[in-house]
C-alpha cells in the first residue's frame, strides 16, 4: 500500500507504485487541474508540489507528475493546483492573472505550481530564482513576457518572506491554505510506512528517464523504489574526499555546500541541465546508470575521476567512473548490484574547473555536445588533468589521451591547439537528431577551447586558436 | 480587460476535452497509424489485438457507414486507409478498450504488412515526378520579361524554410456519446465545429442535424486544430455511434506529433531585379510546397503564400509560381499566417541577398520599395488606407534605428568572442479567408428575464481572447457591466453553419455579428423605454445600466427594461448574421479585391552572438504595431507577444527531422525544441501605431492574431548579420531555421 497526503486528504492506494503520480491525480481523484502535455517532463503542464519531511521541517519542491512513479509519492505531501486554490486568488495566481501571464490556460496550473514551489522554498527570492523555478514550463501562446512580469511582482512580494518558516509565512499572508500548518504532523504520523520493498532488481529513483523509456513496463513489474532511502541521500566532505549519496537528485548536489564551496560554479553549470522539476528528481545514479553518451551527470564527474561504490547484498566494490561506461549503454554493473555512493577525490583547496554544453536550446534541453575539465596546476605547469566529452562517441567519454597530453604542460594557445588535435581522434560523433558528425567534432572543439579561455581569459584567445 | 478566462486558468477550474466527467462505462481510444510511408496494404491481423483483455472493437474503413473521407477542400483523404498508405502515421485502425492502456497495448499487437513503394519526402522531386496536389498557380502584374533588361542588378537564389510543429499544449482529442435519437454528440478540441460536424455526418451518413459538436475552449490551435482536429473526433464518433457507448480520445503526445501535419516546408528560387538608385523593379519566384500526402488546406495555404509573396513592398512586374507537391509525409496544415510567412521569407531573403552583393544595408532596399496609398497589389486589389511607411518612420525615430546600428558597429569592433546583428521585418497581411464564402458568422443573444445575457457564436475561445472581445461588443451595445454576460460553449445546434475560427477573423466575424444581434435588441428594449416614459424613441438611451431620458438619468434600470419588455411580450432573444462587405476574388483571372483590409507593422530585432559556442541571445525586438484602435490593448500586445516568439521559434530553433524513409525524427519535446523562457528576447517593446482603424474590422480594431508572427522573420536576417560580423568568408545563404548548428557551422565555414 502506499501511503501520502493529497493536498488535504489521507490517500492509502493499492494502486501499482509503477503507475504515473499524474494518472492517479487526474483518474482515480479527478483532479483536472493537473495537465498532460507531454509525458516526459519537458513541458510543465503536470507540475505538482512534494513537501518532504526532513529535519523537522517539510520541504517543498515543484516535480513532473508524469515521470513520478506512484510510489515515490509514499509519506510526501504532494499538491495539486486544487490543493493551493483559497477562497480568493493567492498573490501568486493574481500575479499571472493581473499580467495577462495567461491565454488558453492548459499550461497555466503548472506555472502556478512551480510559482509556489518558489514561494515555498527557504531561499530569499529573486527575479533569478523565481524564472528559474518556471523553467521547465513551457507556454505556447504568450512568448513569456506577460509571464516574466508576473515573476517581476511574485519575487517583490516575496521579499519580505520569513525564511525561517516560509510556510507560516505563507498562510499568514495568504499565498497557501491553513492545511498547510498541519501537514508537518500528518507526514509525522506516517513516517515508517513503507511501500512493500521488492527484491527485484529493476530498480528506479527519480523516474526522469524510466518512466520516459518504458512506461508501461514499469506499471507492471516488480520495481524497486530508490527514491527516498534515505541512507542511500547526502552530501558530505570526508577527509580528502567528497561522498555523494547515490540517490541524490541534480538539485541537491548543486545546492549543496561542500559542493558550492569547492565548485563555486556549480549553480551556472547545472543550470543548463534539463529543469528545476527534473533536477528535484532525477539522481546522479541514475544518471550514470543511464549511461546516456550525453548525460550531463555524467560528463560532469568523469572529469572529477570520481569512484563509485557498488553493492551487492553485502558485498561492495569500487571502480572508476570512467571504467563503468563499457560500450554504448553496456555498463559494470553485475545482476542485483546498485551504485551506493559517489566518491569524488578531493585533495586539493584549490582546483580549475569548468563545464560546457550546448544544445538547441540552451535551457531544458538534451546536450548536442558537452565537456568538462579538470586542471590541477603546479607553478603554471599542469600536474594533473581530466577532459571528458559527451555526445561524441558510443558512452560518456573520458578524454584519456587528450588528459594524459596535457599533464606536465604550461597553458599556451599552442598546447591547447595540439591537444585539439589529440581529442580530435579520441572521438567518433555519428549524425543524429541533435547534429550532423561535423557539427559535433567543430562544437566538442569550441567547447574545448571555452575551457581554456574561460579559466585562463588573459593568455588564451579565441584569435590566437583559431590562426 | 483581462482574459475573462484569467482566474479559472490561474486555479486550474477551466475545462478541456480530457477534464469532462466521463460517463459510466467511458471507453479510451488510440489510433494504430501506419509504420510505413508509402505502400500497399496486404494483410492486416488484428486478431490478438482484439483478443486483449479490456478490448472492446476495432474499426478500420469496413465499418465506415458513410463515405471514408476527411477531405476538406478537395475529398483526397480517407479517415482510414484502405489499400495503400501514403505516410507513417495514417491512421488504419482505431482501437477502443476499457481503458488507455489497454487501448495502446492493443495497438502494438496489431500486425500489418505493406508492399513498399517509393517514399518523396522533398517537394522538388514530387514536382519533377508530376506529383502535385493541385495544378500550380501563378500571380502576375506588369511584365517580367520585359523588364530585366531595364533593371541595373539582378540577383537570384534558393531559399528553405522548414516546417513547425504547432505544439498546442494539449494534444487532439475529442469525447463523444450517443443522445437520443440516435444522435451524436462530440465534444471536439476544434477550431472549426462546423467541419468536425459535416464530416462526421459524411463518415456515420447521418444528416448534419443528428450529430452536435460541442467546444469550450482548446488548449491552444494555432491553425494545427483548423482541419486536423476533425479525424480524432470523427474516430470517437463512429466508435461511440456503432456501439453505443461513450468513447474518448485524447492523443499521446508522440502520436499527435507523428500523425498530425504541420506548417509546410517550402523550397524557393527567386530572380529580383533592381534600378540603380535600389528600387525593386521585377521580382520573379517558384515556391515548391511540402504539402504531404493530401490536401487538408494546402489549396488555400498556397494561396495566401501568394498573396503575400512580395509582402509590404510594391513591386510593378511581378510573377511568382507556387507548387503545391505531394510528399509522403503527413498533410501539412494551418499554421498561424497560414503560408504568408513562408512566402515573405522569399522576398525578405531576395532583398538580403540583393543587399548583400551591393554591399548596403538591407534596410536602404526595405524603405525604398515600401507598398503606397493607391499601389496596387500584384492580386489587383488597390491599397488603402497603407500604414507601412508610418509604421517604419515611427520605429525610426520612436527607437532611433541609426543609433543602434552605430552601437552594433561598435560592439562588433570590439568584441572577438560575440558579434551583434540588427534586421528589420516590416508586414504586411491582409484580413479575411481568402475563399471569400467563408467570411460570414452568426450570433445568438438570449437576454434572460433577470436581466442576464448569453451570448452563443461561432468563434473557439483558444486563448486568443475573442470571447473577451465578444463581451466587451455587448457590454458596449447594451452599456451594461460585463459580469452580466456569459459566452456560452460554441456549439452546432445553437449556432450552425460556422467558419472555423481562423485566419485571424474570429473576433471580427463573430462580434459583428453580435454586434447586429445586439443592436437588434436594443432597439427592441429602446422602444420599450419609450413606452415606459412615453416618449419619442430618439429621447431614451441606455447609460450604464440605466435608461436615460433626454439626457437625464431616471430611476429604471436595466433590469426592469428587460422586465418590462419581456411582460410586454418583446422577443429577447434575437440572431445576427454578418458577411464582409466588398470583398471578392476571381480565381481563374488571380484578381480582385479579397482582403477587408491589411495589417501593418515593422520590428527591429537585435541579437548577441555567443561565436566561441555558436549560440544566440535576441536582445531586443521593438515593434511598432497597426492595431487600428485596439479594443483590449491587454489581449493584443499578448497576441503580438506570442506571436513574434513563435514566429523567431519558427525560424531560429524548432527543427523538423524526417529521415528518408519518411519518419519524423524529431518527434517529441525532447528533440523538437519550442522557446521556453529563457530563449525569448530579454526585451520586446511594442508601440501601438495611432490610427483610428478601419470600418471592416470589429469597432475598428484590427485583426490580431495571425500578423506579429511574421516579425520573427527578422530573427533570421539579424542572425546572419551577426555571422557576417564574425567570419568575412560567409555568404549569406537562407536556410531556415538558423539552428546553433548552422550557425557555427557558418562562423567557421570557409
Amino acid at each position: 500500500m502506499i501511503t501520502f497526503i493529497l493536498n488535504n486528504k489521507l490517500i492509502q492506494t493499492e494502486s501499482h507504485p509503477g503507475t504515473t503520480l499524474l494518472d492517479f491525480i487526474r483518474y482515480d481523484e479527478n483532479l483536472t487541474g493537473t495537465k498532460i502535455g507531454c509525458r516526459e517532463g519537458d513541458c510543465g503542464a503536470c507540475t505538482v508540489l512534494e513537501g518532504t519531511l526532513d529535519n523537522n521541517k517539510v520541504i517543498y519542491k515543484s516535480i513532473a507528475s508524469c515521470l513520478t512513479p506512484l510510489g515515490n509519492a509514499q509519506g510526501k505531501h504532494i499538491v495539486s493546483i486544487e490543493g493551493i486554490n483559497m477562497k480568493e486568488l493567492s498573490p501568486v495566481q493574481n500575479a499571472m492573472v493581473n499580467n495577462a501571464g495567461t491565454q488558453c490556460g492548459f499550461c497555466t496550473p503548472g506555472f502556478i505550481m512551480s510559482f509556489t514551489a518558489h514561494s515555498l522554498s527557504t531561499e530569499p527570492s529573486d527575479n533569478e530564482l523565481t524564472i528559474a523555478a518556471i523553467s521547465g514550463n513551457i507556454c505556447r501562446c504568450t512568448g513569456y513576457k506577460s509571464i516574466e512580469k508576473a515573476a517581476e511582482d511574485i519575487s517583490e512580494l516575496l521579499k519580505i518572506k520569513d525564511i525561517s518558516d516560509p510556510i507560516k509565512w505563507l498562510v499568514e499572508n495568504k499565498h497557501i491554505p491553513n492545511y498547510f500548518l498541519e501537514i508537518k504532523n500528518r507526514l509525522e504520523k506516517l513516517e515508517g510506512l513503507n511501500v512493500e520493498k521488492s527484491e527485484n532488481d529493476k530498480i528506479i529513483a527519480g523516474g526522469t528517464d524510466l518512466m520516459v523509456q518504458i512506461p508501461e513496463e514499469i506499471a507492471e513489474s516488480d520495481i524497486h523504489l530508490f527514491y527516498n532511502q534515505k541512507d542511500l541521500k547526502g552530501i558530505k566532505k570526508d577527509k580528502d574526499s567528497i561522498i555523494i549519496g547515490s540517490a541524490s537528485n541534480a538539485s541537491e548536489i548543486m545546492n549543496s555546500e561542500v559542493m558550492q564551496e569547492y565548485f563555486p560554479e556549480i549553480k551556472s553549470h547545472f543550470k543548463l541541465i534539463s529543469s528545476e522539476p527534473i533536477r528535484n528528481m532525477g539522481t546522479i545514479a541514475g544518471n550514470f546508470v543511464n549511461a546516456s553518451p550525453i548525460g550531463d551527470l555524467s560528463i560532469f564527474f568523469l572529469a572529477l575521476n570520481v569512484n563509485i561504490i557498488l553493492k551487492e547484498s553485502k558485498n561492495t566494490r569500487q571502480i572508476l567512473l570512467k571504467d563503468f561506461f563499457i560500450n554504448y549503454k553496456k555498463i559494470d554493473l553485475n545482476k542485483g548490484e546498485y551504485i551506493e555512493s559517489v566518491i569524488i577525490p578531493m585533495p586539493y583547496q584549490k582546483l580549475l574547473f569548468n563545464f560546457e554544453k550546448v544544445s538547441k536550446r540552451t535551457h531544458l534541453d538534451i546536450a548536442s555536445v558537452n565537456s568538462a575539465i579538470f586542471l590541477k596546476m603546479k607553478d603554471n605547469i599542469i600536474e594533473n588533468c581530466s577532459v571528458s566529452a559527451g555526445g561524441v562517441s558510443a558512452i560518456p567519454k573520458y578524454l584519456s589521451k587528450t588528459s594524459e597530453f596535457l599533464i606536465g604542460k604550461t597553458i599556451t594557445n599552442e598546447v591547447v591547439i595540439k591537444a585539439n588535435k589529440i581529442l580530435q581522434e579520441e572521438i567518433s560523433p555519428i549524425s543524429d537528431v541533435r547534429g550532423s558528425a561535423e557539427y559535433k567534432r567543430l562544437l566538442l572543439r569550441q567547447l574545448f577551447f571555452a575551457h581554456f579561455i574561460k579559466l585562463y581569459p588573459e593568455s588564451i584567445s579565441l584569435k590566437e586558436l583559431l590562426s | 480587460m483581462k482574459n475573462i478566462d484569467s482566474k479559472n486558468h490561474v486555479t486550474g477550474k477551466s475545462v478541456y476535452v480530457d477534464d469532462i466527467p466521463v460517463q459510466t462505462g467511458t471507453l479510451y481510444g488510440a489510433v494504430f497509424g501506419s509504420p510505413k510511408a508509402h505502400g500497399k496494404i496486404i494483410n492486416i491481423d488484428f486478431s490478438e489485438a482484439e483478443s486483449l483483455e479490456g478490448v472492446e472493437g476495432i474499426f478500420s474503413y469496413k465499418d465506415i457507414q458513410g463515405r471514408n473521407q476527411i477531405g476538406g477542400i478537395i475529398e483526397d483523404e480517407p479517415l482510414f486507409a484502405e489499400n495503400e498508405v501514403h505516410f507513417i502515421g495514417q491512421p488504419v485502425a482505431f482501437v477502443v478498450a476499457k481503458n488507455e492502456i489497454a487501448a495502446r497495448k492493443a495497438i502494438k499487437r496489431i500486425k500489418i504488412d505493406i508492399e513498399e513503394f517509393e517514399v518523396i519526402t522533398d517537394p522538388r522531386v514530387a514536382q519533377e515526378k508530376g506529383q502535385l496536389l493541385t495544378p500550380p498557380r501563378t500571380f502576375k502584374m506588369g511584365n517580367v520579361d520585359d523588364e530585366w533588361a531595364k533593371c541595373d542588378y539582378i540577383f537570384e537564389g534558393k531559399v528553405e524554410s522548414g516546417g513547425q510543429e504547432h505544439l498546442y499544449i494539449e494534444t487532439q482529442g475529442s469525447y463523444a456519446y450517443p443522445t437520443d435519437n440516435g444522435s451524436i454528440k462530440i465534444h471536439s478540441s476544434t477550431q472549426g465545429a462546423t467541419l468536425v460536424q459535416k464530416i462526421a455526418a459524411r463518415i456515420l451518413d447521418l444528416p448534419m442535424h443528428r450529430i452536435e459538436v460541442d467546444v469550450t475552449r482548446i488548449g491552444g490551435g494555432f491553425g494545427g486544430k483548423e482541419d486536423q482536429a476533425t479525424p480524432y473526433a470523427c474516430m470517437a464518433a463512429l466508435a461511440s455511434y456503432i456501439l453505443q457507448k461513450p468513447v474518448k480520445i485524447s492523443l499521446h503526445r508522440l502520436d499527435d506529433m507523428q500523425m498530425t501535419g504541420k506548417r509546410h516546408p517550402y523550397s524557393s528560387d527567386f530572380k529580383i531585379g533592381l534600378s540603380k538608385d535600389y528600387k525593386i523593379l521585377a521580382y520573379q519566384a517558384s515556391l515548391y510546397q511540402n504539402g504531404g500526402a493530401a490536401n487538408d488546406l494546402s489549396p488555400a495555404i498556397i494561396g495566401r503564400t501568394l498573396f503575400h509573396s512580395t509582402n509590404a513592398y510594391f513591386i510593378p512586374n511581378t510573377e511568382v509560381t507556387a507548387y503545391s507537391c505531394k510528399t509522403n509525409l503527413p498533410p501539412n496544415t494551418a499554421f498561424r499566417g497560414f503560408g504568408a510567412p513562408q512566402g515573405m521569407f522569399v522576398i525578405e531573403s531576395a532583398i538580403a541577398k540583393a543587399a548583400s552583393e551591393l554591399n548596403i544595408s538591407k534596410r536602404t532596399i526595405q524603405e525604398r520599395n515600401f507598398i503606397q496609398e493607391n499601389d496596387t497589389f500584384q492580386y489587383g486589389q488597390i491599397a488603402e488606407n497603407v500604414n507601412i511607411g508610418h509604421c517604419y518612420q515611427t520605429a525610426k525615430k520612436t527607437y532611433h534605428i541609426d543609433k543602434i546600428e552605430k552601437d552594433i558597429e561598435e560592439f562588433n569592433s570590439k568584441n572577438t568572442n560575440y558579434k551583434k546583428g540588427m534586421a528589420i521585418m516590416p508586414i504586411c497581411f491582409g484580413i479575411s479567408f481568402t475563399k471569400t464564402p467563408m467570411n460570414q458568422a452568426r450570433a445568438l443573444v438570449h437576454i434572460y428575464q433577470d436581466g442576464s445575457v448569453g451570448i452563443s457564436t461561432g468563434a473557439v475561445e483558444m486563448g486568443q481572447g475573442v470571447n473577451t472581445k465578444l463581451i466587451q461588443v455587448a457590454a458596449s451595445v447594451f452599456s451594461i457591466n460585463t459580469n452580466r454576460i456569459k459566452i456560452e460553449s460554441t456549439n452546432t445546434t445553437r449556432v450552425a453553419n460556422t467558419s472555423p475560427t481562423a485566419a485571424s477573423s474570429g473576433a471580427d466575424l463573430n462580434g459583428n455579428a453580435l454586434r447586429i444581434a445586439c443592436n437588434s435588441l436594443l432597439e427592441r428594449l429602446v422602444k420599450t423605454a419609450a413606452k415606459i416614459l412615453s416618449c419619442d424613441v430618439s429621447e431614451v438611451r441606455i447609460e450604464n445600466e440605466t435608461l436615460v431620458h433626454k439626457n437625464k438619468k431616471t430611476d429604471i434600470l436595466w433590469e426592469q427594461l428587460v422586465k418590462t419588455a419581456f411582460l410586454d411580450r418583446i422577443s429577447l432573444t434575437e440572431n445576427g448574421h454578418y458577411a464582409t462587405p466588398i470583398i471578392h476574388f476571381d480565381k481563374t483571372k488571380e484578381k480582385g479585391h479579397p482582403f477587408a483590409y491589411h495589417v501593418y507593422g515593422t520590428a527591429i530585432i537585435t541579437v548577441t552572438l555567443d561565436c566561441i559556442r555558436g549560440i544566440y541571445e535576441f536582445d531586443d525586438v521593438k515593434i511598432v504595431h497597426d492595431f487600428g484602435n485596439s479594443m483590449n490593448t491587454i489581449i493584443d500586445n499578448g497576441q503580438v507577444e506570442g506571436g513574434l516568439v513563435q514566429g523567431i521559434g519558427w525560424m531560429t530553433m524548432e527543427e523538423l527531422a524526417f529521415a528518408e524513409d519518411g519518419r519524423l525524427l524529431s518527434n517529441s519535446l525532447s528533440t523538437y525544441k519550442v522557446p521556453d523562457i529563457y530563449s525569448v528576447p530579454k526585451n520586446i517593446d511594442i508601440t501601438a501605431l495611432k490610427t483610428k482603424g478601419p470600418e471592416l474590422a470589429l469597432l475598428r480594431s484590427k485583426a490580431i492574431g495571425e500578423p506579429p508572427l511574421m516579425y520573427g522573420i527578422g530573427a533570421y536576417f539579424a542572425l546572419a548579420k551577426s555571422i557576417s560580423a564574425f567570419n568575412s568568408n560567409y555568404k549569406l545563404d537562407f536556410d531556415a531555421p538558423l539552428t546553433p548548428e548552422k550557425v557555427l557551422m557558418r562562423l567557421y565555414g570557409k
